[in-house]
């Protein structure tokens, strides 16, 4: 691992510097009980007299239900409740931004594995033959399954089959280019494919409430959706973070939250319910599809001209975040390039496919397929370097997005590109190659005269944290105290999800480095001691729970600045603040936090919001951004391409962090999202047959194995982010958006061929130019 | 009378581990980390995995997929590395088991989890007892493992965090400590 710029500080006297602070690689506080298998996920929980849940899902695509008959599976022993939408007393439906989401389908279903029921029993398996028991009658409907189809189709629900339209017009529209290259490409549907399936445990409340026990992104939203369908006021549906086994923008939707209370309430006892992995396919949401028209004008000299786009992306049959995600699709179309006139017409449209949302990159990883293939065409079409072309078009800081916003903050695409173009190449394959590192692995298949070497660039650009007036923001609160033996002891509480990011570790560095404290302690994660956090994601919680915990922190400086100042009986502007001392700026008298808390604990709480940003206008112009980030990737592939078999041998890239807070942490995100960016190049898809899943299971959904998985080299590109807490932009979303597009240029620089559509499969290679 | 019959009649309505028919009469016993521990009024189709999670409070082994394909849920059967989801609670009768709570009591694969832990290879930590199971199995098997068979060995364990890089590094360092302290 390399960092591109110097440490900014000179190294500071050792007294001054907590261990563990900021930029250290301290360690994870879950890390000890995660490797001794100690650590609670929300699959591990148990009580007495617990039952388990079940859910009843659709088997069809499209259907009227003409009868719900749960008689059946009460009648099995052991079977304690069924649950189905006439048993929701609260509101019938749910959503992140609308709630167009049946909690159960009464009348219609929409897709394949849509809830129609769940049943509560004594035994996962009673529950499962509960299920099987319901008896439900269907009247199969056509689906609409194409989402061009879908928008001249008859509505499919009562909001319509359109999402949204988005229309970005910027510049001047007539404007034409010496060299024109355009091309249509295709994006399959990715799963977040999380380890720990969606699981939980409801207890019924003396109060007739109900506590949640969850794995989740977002606490408070999942809170108020649950309250609305049970009919409760929200204090009464108390939300507690169980341990999280993964995310990926998987947990971001409602899944089994609401069935799981109204089970827990209609038997009084608590339920646990755990998806099996095929249940896990169907229960959250997924990346959308996407089918994209690019037209892209230059000069001769190179300079980008225009962009014009057609964006299509199915939503699959409910809304879930579609709205955010097509708008970031929009948005960042062009890429991370100066683009003076751009016409991009974008939709988010519903289908009966099963529902897509937030998944890691969240609408840029889409158009980067594009975008990026578009370049490579330029290039092409202009005798030019591709990453000459990139980085001669590369925006830079005060230049504009297509949106007309200026770029007030750090924007450093040429030094990703360098940082990813500067780490040595692989040695050429060999015939001394070990045949498994060969395309094929450990089948063997390939042999060395076939194997083909390409290379391939492709950069990205994302913002960080929500977009277009959404009043983000995450609150926290610390308390500073003298714990057993005197010595201070910091708490932190926020309803901030740890998904596996790691942002337990960043909170415990932050309070060290502001407090100068050592022990820090994390109260568990809920809804009912404290405010939203916000969602642990758009890679956010590094800046928005980070930073109202920095705040609070300073809030508590000022109040032992404060009892310093009246036990010296200064004014507080003659106290400062040095290396967890309040010191006397005329005496140089110093007190340390024993002694300032001996007047008890001291304690502030921060509700930290980022710069407004504004809605996009009809034109889709607008400041509704509050940053982005950068990353560069390049992919080195062997490929035989009689098999249509591909290795990816490695990826580099340099990404643009702002300030690497956790240096390990940061190469792991770089790493985790490099494998996710090559997985969906390579491996990753939901396969659909007229919108039936084909592949809800690890055997046919394949994800990246130690073998799939290239080495990888990084650099971290630190500008320090101006607006953000430490300059720290967030580092989750970036390495998963380049990763995958720069696989494919590799693929097509060995192969030669075209290659619109990601994933790649073997017969796209292998059976290339032959009419199927 | 039907085995239905007989687990109803055995269920109190407070009994939530009450088994869905076709249970072994008095129950059997399985030889985990070792002790003998007793199961009762089971049904004959629960895997090593639910028996040992729900029945016994074992929760190290995971759920990640409950078709052999993740490792989640490795535990060593007879000193061989299985997947607990794979093997049915009552075919491990007679076999001594042993899951990441045994290994971790026993302290054998102390260097193992310390080096996931300062390489970093542990984010939201689903995976990471069954990589604990199977890196201590390979190096023992396999002290001097090449960085291939390194990752063939691991390719039946998945991580979707990681990327495996920070785990391969754990690896190493393990590998590298274990020979300087050999020398």
């Amino acid at each position: 691992m390399s960092r591109s710029s110097a440490p900014v500080a000179t190294r500071p006297a050792a007294r001054t510097r907590p261990r563990a602070g900021i930029g250290a690689d301290a360690a994870r506080p879950d890390g000890v009980p995660k490797v001794r298998g100690e650590f609670a996920f929300s699959s591990d929980l148990w009580m007495d007299g617990m039952l388990w849940g079940r859910t009843l899902r659709s088997p069809h695509v499209s259907a009227r239900i003409v009868a719900v008959d749960p008689s059946p599976a009460l009648a099995i022993p052991g079977v304690r409740a069924v649950v189905t939408a006439a048993d929701v007393p609260g509101r019938p439906t749910y959503g992140l931004e609308e709630p167009d989401q049946p909690v159960f389908a009464s009348e219609v279903v929409r897709y394949h594995g849509e809830p129609i029921a769940a049943v509560a029993a004594d035994h996962p398996e009673t529950a499962r033959a509960g299920v099987r028991a319901i008896e439900v009658v269907y009247e199969p409907l056509e689906p609409v399954v194409d989402a061009e189809r879908a928008l001249r189709a008859p509505p499919l629900h009562p909001d319509g089959n359109l999402f949204r339209h988005l229309v970005i017009r910027h510049g001047d529209l007539d404007a034409t280019g010496d060299v024109v290259v355009e091309g249509t490409y295709e994006v399959g549907m990715q799963d977040q494919a999380f380890m720990g399936p969606e699981s939980g445990l409801a207890v019924p409340a003396d109060d007739g409430g109900v506590d949640l026990y969850v794995a989740t992104q977002w606490l408070h939203v999942d809170r108020d959706q649950i309250a609305a369908s049970l009919g409760l006021p929200a204090e009464r549906v108390r939300l507690h973070l169980a341990g999280v086994g993964g995310a990926f923008g998987g947990r971001e939707d409602v899944s089994l939250q609401i069935h799981l209370c109204l089970l827990a309430l209609g038997t009084g006892r608590p339920v646990k319910m755990v998806y099996s992995r095929d249940e896990s396919f169907f229960g959250h949401v997924h990346r959308h599809p996407a089918k994209m028209w690019f037209r892209h004008h230059a000069t001769r000299g190179g300079d980008l001209v225009k962009v014009e786009a057609r964006i299509v992306l199915d939503g699959g049959a409910y809304l879930s975040s579609s709205n955010a995600v097509i708008s970031n699709a929009a948005c960042f179309a062009p890429g991370p390039y100066k683009v003076p006139n751009a016409l991009i017409d974008a939709y988010a449209v519903r289908t009966n496919n099963p529902p897509c949302g937030a998944m890691r990159g969240f609408g840029s990883v889409q158009v980067c397929y594009g975008h990026e293939a578009q370049m490579d065409k330029l290039a092409a079409a202009l005798g030019m370097d591709p990453v000459e072309l990139r980085l001669h078009n590369a925006l830079e800081r005060f230049d504009r997005l297509v949106t007309g916003q200026v770029l007030t903050g750090t924007v450093p695409v040429r030094e990703c590109i360098r940082a990813a173009m500067a780490h040595p190449l692989p040695p050429a394959p060999s015939l001394l190659d070990p045949p498994m590192a060969r395309p094929g692995g450990a089948g063997l298949s390939a042999d060395h005269a076939d194997v083909r070497r390409g290379v391939g660039i492709a950069v990205s650009l994302k913002n960080v944290g929500y977009s277009e007036g959404f009043d983000d923001y995450a609150t926290a609160r610390v308390r500073l105290e003298a714990g057993v033996g005197g010595e201070p002891v910091a708490t932190v509480v926020a309803a901030t999800a740890e998904v596996g990011q790691g942002f337990v570790t960043i909170a415990q560095q932050i309070v060290r480095e502001e407090l100068g404290v050592a022990d820090v302690l994390l109260a568990p994660a809920g809804t009912t001691d404290i405010g939203s956090a916000g969602s642990s994601s758009a890679s956010r919680q590094t800046w928005m729970s980070g930073g109202a915990i920095q705040l609070a922190c300073v809030a508590i400086r000022r109040q032992l600045i404060a009892r310093a100042a009246a036990s010296w009986g200064c004014s507080h502007a003659s106290v400062e603040w040095d290396a967890g001392e309040a010191v006397h700026e005329g005496t140089g008298e110093r007190r340390g936090l024993a002694a300032l808390l001996a007047d008890g604990a001291v304690e502030a709480e921060h509700e930290h919001h980022h710069r407004p940003t504004v809605p996009l206008d009809a034109d889709g112009q607008g400041d509704a951004h509050l940053s982005v980030m950068v990353a560069a990737h390049r992919a080195v592939v062997d490929v035989d391409p009689g098999l249509g078999l591909v290795k990816v041998v490695q990826v580099t890239t340099g990404q643009d962090v702002g300030h690497a807070l956790n240096p390990t942490q940061v190469t792991g995100q770089i790493e985790g999202g490099i494998a996710q960016g090559v997985g969906l190049a390579v491996m990753e898809e939901i396969v659909l047959d007229e919108g039936r899943v084909k592949n809800p299971s690890f055997t046919d959904y394949l994800v990246p194995t130690t073998l799939d998985m290239p080495a990888v080299a990084a650099t971290f590109v630190e500008e320090p982010e101006p607006d953000a807490p430490y300059g720290a932009k967030g580092v989750g979303e970036p390495p998963v958006i380049s990763s995958g597009p720069a696989v494919l240029a590799a693929i097509r620089d060995a192969t030669g061929l075209a290659l619109t559509r990601a994933p790649v499969r073997p017969e796209d290679i292998a059976l290339a130019g032959q009419s199927t | 009378m039907t085995s239905r019959e007989t687990a109803r009649s055995r269920s109190g309505p407070e009994d939530a581990s009450h088994a869905p028919g076709y249970e072994v009469a008095g129950g059997y016993e399985l030889h985990v980390n070792g002790t003998t521990r007793t199961v009762e009024e089971a049904w004959l189709g629960e895997s090593l995995l639910y028996v040992l999670r729900e029945r016994l409070g074992l929760s190290g082994a995971k759920n990640a997929c409950e078709q052999g394909e993740c490792g989640s849920c490795s535990v060593l059967l007879d000193d061989v590395v299985v997947c607990a989801c794979c093997v049915l609670a009552v075919d491990a009768i007679g076999s001594h088991i042993e899951t990441i709570e045994g290994l971790t009591r026993r302290e054998a694969a102390a260097d193992v989890q310390a080096a996931l832990l300062s390489a970093g290879g542990v984010q939201c930590g689903f995976c990471t007892p069954g990589f604990v199971v199977a890196v201590y199995d390979l190096l023992r098997r396999r002290p001097d493992a090449g960085e291939l068979e390194v990752r063939e060995a691991l390719s039946g364990n998945l991580c979707r965090c990681t990327g495996y890089g920070r785990i391969l590094e754990a690896v190493r360092m393990v590998q590298e400590e274990r020979s300087r302290v050999a020398l």
